[in-house]
């Protein structure tokens, strides 16, 4: 039995021990720290923009406004035009940024895990390139911008995420099986056809290049109350789904003969977070656009903090991923206000750094 | 207390399988006594792994595996997983995971998918790890132990299992002759202690004489030999199957082969 490393680097025997990594024997307290990141982020969200809202009075606000029914006044609250702003602009797009992040975070942790591979992201199986494809072609040819009370374009790109993670699915099981490597090849073999056909419809159509791309590189400024309803549920449950599956897939990280022999089905594990993760992936593309990087990076960053059980790693991924991309949005706003940076564009311009700043320190400990 | 019941009689009837169109497996017929130990010897691609996870189900297969005259095909994974636990030749290390995580593993089968170790759990896995000498370990990350210290972690998974048979495939195949022999006094020790079944590939087979009680040689599919090692190993046999020269000496606690290089 030669005993190799699962992902990533060849185990070194009899190499001196880096021991347990801080934190790693206390989930508890990186949990609570990330919450409260979370927590904190979101406060700063709220605050900065071209009109400053006081940490103080927006807390009194929001508690006088939840407790209110119930008879409770609270006092220091915001003037009128500062509570619109909150209520109306701030806080839908801040929780909007919350739950996007999260999602792609723990959809990126658990494509990982599933996948048994440190490359993997919430665009692999061809999410991004069939969001992509649906949302040129109803920005290009749809007469109508909206189907009742929820925009065309994040159906379409909804669809499309899931149609393109359909195919990929198929196209997998078709030529090879469940096994991991083939399923991430249909995967690849599906992005690229989808995006060619994106580039096509685009380039036919260049007069919508501008709003096409906007969409591409990602967007939370048009952020309403409605979308947030609109994506909780889909967010909500498939995220629940994933961070229930953190054991399992804890127990699929042994490979697949020996989680079978440990009593787990990995091809019915593997479909189920693959489904769930790619649910989150197209209701976060839906409303956000494509916006790279925090699937891909944040569960990395998780794993400084909490190492590479699954269990650990998908929770602390939701909750940095949403401070995450709500700190990015506050950056996107206000580097170049009154305008706005596209978000996809400042995800990889801070998260890039920071993570590479990350690996330079994790090097430095060895 | 980390491995309660005995081990299981494993008998394997008219087993034949195969990749694609060819048959790799050929009727095998094959009966492990409880707390025996079974080493499947047998020239390279003969299908000595493809036995073991056949009886674990990982391959389809005709005939039948009855683990104490009950038949493993319809029983559901997990049960299996209850009786039945595997090391395989080549096991997947996770990255980043203590060993305590991965010893506690070995505990799936015994708890709910969904929920945190229990008490028991923890107390088997300790159990477990101290016996294997990998407490000093537990905090360790897994991909920095030894290759000796991760094959022992290895066993801990299967044993935390708490299984009555034991599947080991090379276990020893990338270990020094010293680590091989800690390692296979280890197995010896807890089938003496336990009771468990061991079934075992081994490539090496002077090891493979001196710890199994039982040899089965595979060559082409068919099982060509079975009996005790001093039975199975004969000059006649190792020529015959693997094309080998060797004398078969009588050591101490079994045979020895002894490879004997062409004159000229």
């Amino acid at each position: 039995m030669t005993a190799t490393a699962g992902s990533g680097t060849r185990s070194r025997p009899g190499a001196p021990a880096p021991a347990t990594p801080r934190g790693r024997r206390r989930p508890g307290l990186v949990l609570a720290g990330s919450g409260l990141a979370l927590v904190l982020a979101v406060l700063a969200g709220v605050w900065v923009g071209a009109l400053p809202l006081a940490p103080g009075a927006v807390v009194a606000t929001l508690l006088d406004r939840l407790l209110g029914p119930l008879g409770i006044d609270v006092p220091g609250g915001l003037s009128g035009t500062q509570e619109a702003v909150l209520l109306q602009l701030r806080l839908p797009r801040v929780l909007l940024a919350a739950l996007v992040g999260a999602g792609l975070a723990v959809a990126g942790a658990a494509y990982q895990g599933v996948f048994r591979n440190p490359l993997a992201d919430p665009y692999l199986l061809g999410a991004a390139a069939g969001a992509g494809l649906g949302a040129t072609l109803v920005i290009a040819y749809s007469p109508v911008q909206s189907l009742g009370p929820v925009g065309i374009v994040p159906l379409a790109a909804f669809a499309g995420a899931l149609l393109g993670v359909g195919c990929a699915l198929v196209l997998g099981a078709v030529t090879g099986g469940s096994h991991g490597p083939t399923l991430l090849l249909a995967g690849i073999a599906v992005a690229a056809f989808l995006s060619a056909g994106q580039t096509l419809v685009q380039q036919k159509n260049t007069d919508d290049l501008r709003e096409i791309y906007g969409w591409l590189l990602g967007q939370l400024g048009k952020a309403q109350w409605s979308d947030v309803l609109v994506v909780l549920p889909y967010l909500g449950a498939s995220c629940l789904v994933l961070l229930l599956c953190g054991r399992a897939l804890d127990v699929l990280a042994v490979g697949d003969d020996e989680a079978s022999s440990l009593g787990v089905h990995p091809g019915r594990l593997r479909l189920l977070v693959i489904v769930a993760a790619s649910l989150a992936t197209a209701s976060a593309v839906a409303v956000s656009g494509l916006i790279g990087f925090v699937g891909l990076v944040v569960p990395h960053i998780a794993r400084r903090f909490v190492g590479g059980s699954n269990a650990r790693l998908l929770p602390v991924s939701l909750l940095i991923g949403g401070a995450f991309l709500v700190l990015t949005d506050v950056v996107a706003r206000v580097v170049i206000a009154p305008g706005e940076l596209p978000i996809g564009v400042v995800t990889a311009f801070i998260g890039a750094p920071f993570f590479a700043g990350l690996l330079w320190i994790g090097a430095r400990q060895r | 207390m980390s491995t309660p019941g005995s081990g299981a009689r494993v008998e394997v009837v008219g087993l034949s399988t195969g990749y694609g169109r060819r048959q790799v497996l050929d009727s095998i017929r094959l009966t492990v006594e409880p707390g025996g130990w079974l080493a499947v010897i047998g020239p390279n691609g003969s299908g000595k792994s493809t036995l073991l996870r056949s009886v674990l189900g990982f391959h389809r297969h005709q005939g039948q595996v009855r683990v104490d005259g009950v038949p493993t095909t319809g029983m559901p994974r997990r049960e299996r997983a209850r009786s039945l636990a595997y090391a395989p030749q080549i096991p997947v290390l996770p990255e980043g995971v203590t060993t305590a995580d991965y010893v506690t593993l070995g505990r799936t089968p015994h708890r709910p998918l969904l929920a945190a170790p229990r008490g028991v759990d923890r107390q088997v896995v300790a159990d477990v790890m101290e016996r294997l000498g990998l407490s000093p370990l537990a905090d360790r990350l897994l991909s920095t132990l030894s290759g000796g210290e991760q094959q022992r972690a290895v066993l801990a998974r299967a044993l935390a299992q708490q299984p009555r048979v034991l599947l080991l495939d090379e276990p020893t195949a990338s270990l020094d002759l010293g680590h091989a022999q800690q390692v296979l006094d280890l197995v010896d020790r807890l089938r003496r202690q336990d009771g468990l079944t061991v079934v075992s590939t081994l490539h090496d087979l002077t090891l493979a004489g001196q710890y199994a009680d039982r040899l089965a040689l595979l060559s082409e599919g068919r099982i060509v030999a079975e009996g005790t090692p001093a039975e199975v190993l004969t000059p006649e046999a190792l020529s015959a199957h693997y094309g080998a020269r060797a004398e078969v000496v009588q050591g101490r606690s079994g045979p020895a082969v002894l490879p004997v290089r062409s004159a000229g």
